[in-house]
């Protein structure tokens, strides 16, 4: 009993790399929890319920094929408009609900985590997976009418590659999670980001090849923007998507790799700036 | 066994707004971070006395704080407000780290500071039971066994299962403490303040931290204002005072310390020594009158539940057929509160020599404030020895605020704390 050590220090000293992953384990019932508040809550009092996880990428999609493909003739690589904007929509989702969701961490929650404390990194953690949720409820939606587009044989069944998919989906998590992080990071102190984020993610949408194909973008882009548009990770993946499941595009291993190393060293470095700034935060906020 | 010890505690906060000046204080401070030099802004900054207008943006909320704490011991933190009571919990329960210096603990530490944080208005009572016990620590298995303890101890049955926006705010804190009032963490910082609700949920709500600090030898760390919750619970006290330790040691000597730090008399004046060569009288000397604490000391600020010993010397040059001493208590708007007499319980000879003479007042009679003390002298119905005379003046402290939330003082002259009898004769 003498000897035994301290459990832990609070100090002043900030080590770059500080991680506590077994508290972070001993946690997990929180995590859960947070992660039912976020699906339990978000339509109650709601008639249609969870039917509005569907009505909004719908929408979008019919206005995209209305402006991009009707109006601005936009060619989708012989995958009906529809479909191929509600592949884009559906994936992109996922990441802009998980950046969107992480990025005010600190701001939103600054009056439970100025009172009690728990890793802070939970809170990310759980709107990441709640959004999994309703990914995965949109991605039923879409193969929904996948299936009925295949029906009409205007698609042709997905083969192999199929396997992928979940890869694609954790690397939009750790993509939106580590932004998200940095985000909300920077933002306890100088709230300037948040300015940007209202409509820069609208922007960085255009950017990701949504509602057209790299290919278009290739051929009809000024060749900066063209690479700029190629090189983004959230292209990479939202093209990968729908080469998955559309059989359109390309896949490059090499582009996989690229995206997927990139999407892991954001997480690094969101959750290394986050792990900084939980600390003392609340000072700033 | 120390399970927690804090070196050198110190907290620095900016004052101010954020703004552009900011940030150009955070550049020079990276600036030297980069060189490797000290934070200049360390070096800067002043007490924290909110009442002083002070130069500097940066002032300590804490300096040096240095406490150990052993295993089962319940230690009382005591301080105005703005003492910086708060900054130290939120740095024991981790919500914030200090500028300098370390806390090591080999327990951990739970705090009851601010109870329902994390409620979801559209969640029902259950829910929030779980979710705010895993905030605050706990596992989902153990919240399940305490469940039911938990919802009784609420009173809140009737509405478990209905969303706490629907709940009076009564309701919600009722809950919420129950919430935490089942943390079994080891060490436990408990502020009392969270004791709110109507009276008998109060009384649950104290009565449950005594049991909570007093059962199995938990490790607590109690803040308060009701210096008589923290003579009951605490073996030890630290008193705070602008940011520094002002006290620390056992709990009555803290207490002490820390309403005599209220106490607008300072001086040590509870003595009164006559200057006999304004006496008109050539029959007595007046030589001193002391007022004595309930430890023996010698002052003039005094505790409600401690009696005042009044200690008066005189000679008697001659002998006298009678004396008759008259001590008027008045409050400092010139109320007379008594008048009492040495008069009946006096029965020396009145002959020639020296004599004390020795009254107490008695404890729980006093209410909050100050109070005059005259004296005058005479022969019953012959004579006047000496003039009305105003010799003392003291103060009394309160301890409890009678169960109310504030520090309020209750009306009257007087607070003498009278035997109630409550008896239920029909339900």
């Amino acid at each position: 009993m003498k000897d035994e050590p301290w459990l832990y220090t609070i100090s002043s000293k900030k080590r770059l790399l500080d991680f506590n992953f077994r508290e972070i384990w001993r946690y997990r019932d929180l995590l859960l929890l947070f992660v039912k508040r976020d699906v339990v809550t978000v339509y109650k009092q709601t008639i249609l319920g969870p039917l509005w996880y569907l009505i909004q990428p719908l929408f979008t999609s019919v206005i995209f094929t209305l402006v991009f493909n009707s109006l601005g003739a936009i060619k989708t690589e012989g995958v009906p408009p529809f479909l191929f904007n509600l592949a884009g929509i559906t994936i992109w989702n996922y990441f802009k609900e998980c950046f969107t969701g992480t990025s005010d961490t600190f701001v939103k929650n600054q009056a439970v985590f100025g009172k009690v404390y728990f890793p802070r990194v939970v809170m990310p953690l759980s709107i990441t997976i709640s959004n999994l949720l309703k990914f995965g409820i949109q991605f039923l939606i879409f193969l929904g009418f996948y299936i009925y587009y295949y029906a009409l044989g205007q698609v042709h069944g997905f083969g192999i590659v199929f396997l992928f998919l979940p890869l694609y989906v954790l690397i939009m998590a750790l993509l939106g999670l580590g932004l998200g992080m940095i985000v909300s990071s920077m933002t306890t102190k100088y709230r300037d980001l948040t300015v940007l984020m209202t409509f820069g993610i609208q922007l960085l949408m255009y950017v990701s090849a949504v509602p057209y194909p790299v290919s278009e973008a290739k051929a009809k882009f000024p060749p900066l923007v063209a690479s700029l548009v190629e090189y983004n990770p959230l292209t990479q993946v939202v093209e990968g998507f729908r080469y998955i499941m559309l059989d359109t595009g390309n896949f490059g291993l090499k582009g996989f790799v690229y995206t997927l190393l990139l999407s892991i060293l954001l997480f690094l470095l969101g959750l290394l700036i986050f792990n900084k700034t939980e600390k003392s935060f609340v000072d700033t906020v | 066994m120390i399970i927690l010890k804090a070196e050198n505690i110190s907290k620095q906060y900016r004052l101010g707004l954020v703004g552009t000046g900011t940030l150009s204080h955070d550049l020079n401070r990276w600036w030297h971070k980069v060189r490797g030099k000290e934070d200049p802004y360390l070096k800067i900054g002043e007490t924290n006395d909110r009442s002083l207008r002070g130069e500097s943006d940066y002032v300590w909320a804490l300096q040096d704080i240095n406490f150990e704490v052993q295993k089962g011991e319940v230690l009382g933190i005591i301080g105005k407000n703005g003492a910086g009571k708060s900054t130290l919990l939120k740095i024991l329960s981790r919500v914030t780290i200090p500028t300098t210096g370390e806390i090591k603990t080999k327990g951990r530490i739970a705090s009851l500071l601010e109870v329902g944080t994390g409620f979801h208005p559209e969640l029902t009572g259950r829910e929030n039971i779980y979710l705010n016990g895993a905030i605050l620590g706990m596992t989902k298995k153990e919240i399940k066994v305490k469940e039911d303890e938990i919802i009784a101890f609420s009173g809140c049955e009737r509405y478990v299962d209905t969303p706490v926006k629907r709940y009076s705010s009564g309701m919600r804190v009722r809950l919420a403490f129950a919430v935490a009032a089942f943390l079994e963490p080891d060490i436990l910082v408990i502020d009392e303040v969270l004791a709110v609700g109507d009276a008998e949920f109060q009384k649950k709500a104290i009565g449950k931290m005594q049991d909570i600090s007093k059962a199995d030898g938990r490790t607590v760390l109690f803040v308060s204002h009701n210096m008589a919750a923290v003579r009951n619970l605490c073996t030890r006290a630290i008193v705070l005072k602008n940011g520094t330790a002002a006290f620390e040691g056992n709990t009555d000597a803290a207490v002490d310390f820390y309403l005599k730090e209220g106490a607008r008399l300072t001086s040590d004046s509870g003595f009164y020594k006559h200057n006999n060569e304004l006496n008109n009288s050539k029959a007595i000397c007046l030589n001193s009158v002391e007022l004595i604490n309930s430890k023996g000391d010698n002052t003039n600020v005094f505790i409600s539940d401690e009696n005042i010993r009044v200690v008066i010397k005189y000679s008697l040059l001659e002998k006298l057929p009678d004396i008759r001493f008259n001590l008027k208590i008045e409050v400092d708007n010139e109320v007379i509160v008594f008048t009492t007499t040495s008069h009946e319980d006096d029965k020396t000879d009145k002959s020639k020599g020296d004599y004390v003479l020795e009254v107490s007042l008695p404890e729980d009679f006093f209410n909050k404030g100050f109070y005059k003390m005259t004296l005058n002298v005479g022969v019953p119905n012959e004579k006047v020895l000496i003039e009305p005379l105003t010799i003392l003046n003291f103060e009394i402290l309160k301890l409890t605020s009678s169960g109310s939330r504030v520090n309020s003082v209750f009306p009257g002259v007087t607070a003498p704390k009278l035997k109630w009898n409550v008896v239920k004769v029909q339900s």
